[in-house]
């Protein structure tokens, strides 16, 4: 503790006899350049996601899954990870059972350690709910959880999101207040915005640095 | 700044000044000083004249207190603050009327108009004589403007023969003054003439006072690169309202055995508008 | 520059910085490669920030949150070190880089791991982490892609944010031939592509996962990483041990203080409304949780940072965020790129707080390397006064160190009796009047007789010539004989 104590010191003896400095955050600057016309919430959203690579679809509560297995054939996609304990989870498994011409499903239901191997080298794509989207900058907004494990939306090569039309927020802030994340934030909070990236070579863009290298968005409109 | 922090614990954790709002401009005087500024008094002083000259037009008495050397600048940025105040605390007691402080060059004003500030921080006094002082510094180019509201427009008597120009705007200028665009509109007043942009025109072009000297390889590459732009720009000459750039640039350009060369603004001002050149 | 300092008589006792940045001009593929690079960040920046006003309003609201942060900086501290505790992290305090690594070390050893998989972080290579490990028998593997390049070729980074920045794609092609012994390829995404299977089995291996912290969040006990890769979030969520290490100035009070500084961060960085991953991370995995780290640590490292707090004029020092738009916007380091600060931190901001980690002594040069033009100033965008910061430390850098009330170590490195003499005189002449104009006078006078050598000057310029007659002498002679 002896080096606690001492930069506490250091620090405190430098600023002995002054006060701290008042909080003057100023929330219009992060919220008023950044709010959008419902209409626009959504073109927005689209088009910074689509302007990182992101297959951004819109659909219906009625036809996403459907759709689903439609990307995920055309892709030839063998398995696909998925929660059965969410309700996005068991809608897939239902549309699954009128089929069998669809990827193997398969559920996060273990820690990682009994499966990593499984994981890492033989999951295709994941699917992942999310708590909504973020318009001004084009996010998705993910708090991982016990039936969508924070390695869901990274390990495997595409992670399919499905984001409800009225839970797209303007703005960074509005979702921090709407959500009251300073009083519960969870182990893992996550913002992505496209798919895993990098510029690290001559400044050349490519994609699927680490994470995935496909992000789809299917965006339910009517939800 | 220091002097925005006067009432606060010596050791209070310091806030950026707060964003500058448009300077308010006062109406055009009857007199005002003009501070020559070392380099123009030894290698430009026909800048210096030049602006003397386009000031009498505008019908205003010029003073040039003989006393004036400095404005302490070099020793200011090469971290010799003591010889660079004792140099301010020289310059500062030319100025008694209460008239405007002309300065032909950016770095110079932005000397007198914010670090006169932070030399005299401790000294109250002092410090409300700097602060004074920075009310009434303009930039020449900006006091042309915006004070004597000049207007070139249809007066054209000296040269008119068209004429290609790269404008060259110190960094002082267009960092501590704000005066970057001052130049750009007295130059867009003047017939026959047609300002050319060049390749990375805010980069600094090497100077940076003492910088050049001590630093020469890395200066030099940047004055290799900005005369190499002004070249590439097609300009048939460089305008900039900075002698210690003016003195980069041409130095380089003659070492370079190359024709082009730069000419003061209120040279360049006065011989496109009536002045002999 | 005044026209009186003789121009050869500045004393020079840089070590290296000079020659590696005199090397550095000389290279022609260095020099473009940067140049392009900082050409394009800056043209990136711009057009994330399109609007001006916002864009100075958020700046201004970027500065007022990490001066309130550091104006209680010691209380956050503690606030965070008990929320992170109370969320299951585990806190670590270093007063040296060599603390550091013993605390990393001792974690490491306690899991009797072998493998460390790093995420990008500018602190761990303060600590030099991977060539300490590495002497401890440990793998260190960076696998940010831009730091693992770097790794391979045994450089340091050349840019805080883009590591790799001094390489072409066909440097990368030769070297990835080499040491990894694949196919020469040109193309970056095959590169790439290259990386992400070599680092994935790393990833999978590790049995500790390194990362730094952009903000650390008092209130809420989070940490918060962005980034583009995955890698970030791959070296906090697969291995089963988390270490985080970052400087104590990091801390931010309330968690809605992250979202102007996230925007600045992000635009000014590489001109992207936001980066692919925000990650912020509270705690461990939880009991019900699948995975996640066991266990998160934080290490706080001072490393000189509060020398630099001890002073409110250097304290804004640590505004910083890291964002490295002062090094794209900066000139000099434009031209001579980052190997050739010979330090952790190049440009700009190196300079101003680079000395404060090693002493100015060792970094004596740093401070005069800069024509003081102010685009760094300009774009930062916590408004880190780092041209005053800089004219600062040469004040601190040519004074006669003061053992009694030292204000930094290494103070005093560049005193010269020689050159305080000169500017002594300097001062004289300029205060004297009659002195000034007796100088004038023999200098316009006896303009034919300047020599055509004037030391450093005359390298890249011809000799300036006095001119026959002063702007004194033809001032008073014009204004007292009105036409």
């Amino acid at each position: 503790m002896n080096a606690r104590n001492r930069i506490l010191g250091k620090l405190r003896t430098s600023l002995a006899g002054t006060v701290p400095r008042p909080d003057d955050f100023d929330q219009t600057l992060v919220t008023e350049p950044w709010r959008y016309a419902p209409a626009e919430r959504v073109s927005r959203l689209r088009q910074l996601m689509e302007a990182v690579h992101t297959e951004f679809h819109q659909t219906r509560s009625a036809d996403w899954v459907a759709l689903l297995a439609e990307l995920l054939g055309a892709r030839a996609v063998p398995d696909l990870l998925v929660s059965p304990q969410t309700e996005h989870g068991r809608l897939v498994h239902a549309y699954w059972q009128t089929r069998n011409d669809l990827p193997r499903l398969h559920a996060y239901d273990r820690p990682i350690e009994e499966w990593k191997d499984e994981l890492f080298s033989h999951t295709a794509a994941s699917l992942t709910g999310t708590l909504g989207a973020i318009a001004s900058t084009g996010s998705l907004v993910v708090w991982p959880d016990r039936h969508e494990p924070r390695l869901m939306s990274l390990v495997p090569p595409l992670h399919v999101a499905l984001v409800r039309a009225s839970q797209i927020h303007d703005n960074l802030y509005e979702v921090m207040q709407a959500q009251r994340w300073a009083a519960n934030m969870p182990t893992n909070a996550l913002l992505i915005s496209g798919p895993s990236k990098t510029a690290d070579i001559e400044q050349i863009l490519a994609y699927g640095a680490h994470g995935p290298k496909d992000l789809i968005v299917l965006l339910l409109e009517d939800a | 700044m220091s002097e925005l922090f006067y009432d606060a614990a010596p050791n209070a954790t310091r806030v950026a000044p707060a964003r500058e709002l448009p300077r308010q401009y006062p109406e055009k005087p009857s007199d005002i000083y003009l501070f020559g500024t070392c380099v123009v008094d030894l290698f430009f002083p026909e800048a210096g004249m030049d602006s003397i000259r386009l000031l009498e037009r505008e019908g205003i008495r010029v003073h040039f207190p003989q006393g004036q050397s400095c404005c302490g600048q070099p020793a200011y940025t090469s971290g010799y603050r003591g010889e660079a105040k004792a140099v301010a605390r020289a310059q500062l007691p030319l100025f008694v009327e209460d008239w405007p402080v002309v300065v032909p060059s950016g770095s110079c004003a932005g000397m007198f108009r914010h670090h006169y500030q932070d030399l005299f921080a401790e000294e109250p006094a002092m410090l409300l004589e700097a602060q004074q002082l920075a009310e009434r510094t303009f930039e020449l180019a900006e006091f042309l403007l915006h004070v004597c509201k000049v207007s070139f427009v249809g007066t054209q008597q000296g040269q008119a023969d068209p004429v290609r120009v790269a404008l060259h705007t110190s960094c002082t200028a267009r960092r501590e003054m704000n005066t970057h665009l001052h130049g750009r509109e007295l130059l867009a007043q003047l017939a026959g003439v047609e300002r050319v942009e060049h390749d990375h025109e805010s980069e600094c072009c090497g100077f940076g006072g003492t910088f050049s000297v001590r630093m020469p390889d890395i200066s030099g590459a940047m004055v290799m690169d900005k005369t190499t732009a002004l070249r590439e720009s097609g300009a048939h000459q460089v305008v900039s309202a900075d002698c210690g750039c003016l003195m980069n640039i041409n130095g380089s350009l003659e070492k370079q055995n190359q024709a082009l060369r730069g000419q003061h603004l209120a040279s360049f001002l006065w011989q496109r508008t009536g002045g002999k050149a | 520059m005044n026209a009186q300092i003789p121009l050869n008589d500045v004393t020079d006792v840089s070590a290296g910085f000079k020659p590696r940045a005199r090397a550095a001009l000389a290279d022609p593929r260095l020099r473009s490669n940067f140049r392009t690079a900082m050409d394009s960040l800056m043209t990136k920046r711009a057009a994330a920030f399109s609007d001006a006003d916002e864009r100075e309003r958020l700046r201004e609201l970027g500065n007022h949150i990490r001066a309130r942060a550091l104006s209680q900086l010691p209380d956050l501290l503690e606030r965070l070190e008990a929320n992170l505790t109370r969320n299951g992290v585990k806190v670590h305090w270093a007063e040296t880089v060599s603390e550091a690594n013993t605390i990393v070390l001792e974690i490491i050893q306690t899991h009797e791991a072998r493998q460390v998989i790093k995420g990008k972080s500018m602190v761990s290579e303060e600590m030099e982490m991977n060539h300490f490990l590495g002497g401890q028998g440990i793998e260190c593997l960076e696998s940010d892609m831009g730091e693992y390049i770097v790794q391979l070729d045994n450089e340091k980074p050349s840019h805080i944010i883009m590591p790799a920045i001094h390489k072409n794609a066909a440097q990368v092609a030769s070297l990835f031939e080499e040491k990894l012994g694949v196919e020469y390829t040109r193309d970056v995404d095959e590169l790439i592509q290259i990386g992400r299977r070599t680092l994935r089995q790393k990833f999978f291996e590790a049995d500790i996962g390194v990362s730094g912290v952009n903000f650390a969040v008092a209130e809420t006990g989070t940490l918060l990483l962005v980034e583009n890769e995955g890698n970030g979030r791959m070296s906090t969520s697969v291995p089963p041990v988390h270490i985080a290490v970052t400087g104590i100035e990091k801390v931010v009070e309330n968690l809605r203080d992250t979202v102007p500084l996230l925007s600045l961060l992000t635009r000014s960085a590489l001109g992207q409304p936001i980066t692919t991953y925000v990650n912020m991370i509270s705690g461990p995995r939880k009991a019900d949780e699948l995975d996640g780290p066991q266990e998160v640590h934080l290490v706080l490292l001072d490393n000189g940072r509060s020398q630099a707090f001890n002073d409110p004029e250097l304290r804004q020092t640590l505004n910083c965020i890291r964002c490295g738009a002062c090094m794209n916007h900066c000139p000099v380091y434009t031209r001579i790129g980052g190997h050739a600060y010979g330090e952790v931190y190049p440009g700009p901001i190196g300079k101003i707080i680079t000395p404060h980690m090693v002493g100015l002594a060792k970094v004596p040069d740093h401070p005069s390397a800069s024509s003081l033009c102010g685009a760094c100033g300009e774009v930062c965008p916590v408004k880190i006064p780092i041209p005053d910061l800089l004219r600062r430390l040469r004040e601190e850098n040519v004074k006669r160190a003061d053992p009694q009330h030292p204000v930094m170590r290494g103070e005093g490195s560049k005193y010269s009796a020689r050159e305080r003499l000169m500017w002594s005189g300097w001062k004289l002449m300029n205060t004297q009047p009659l002195l000034y104009r007796a100088f004038s006078f023999a200098a316009t006078r006896l303009r034919g007789l300047r020599p055509a050598s004037l030391g450093p000057w005359t390298e890249h310029h011809s000799a300036p010539t006095p001119a026959p007659r002063s702007l004194h002498d033809l001032a008073r002679e014009h204004l007292e004989h009105p036409r």
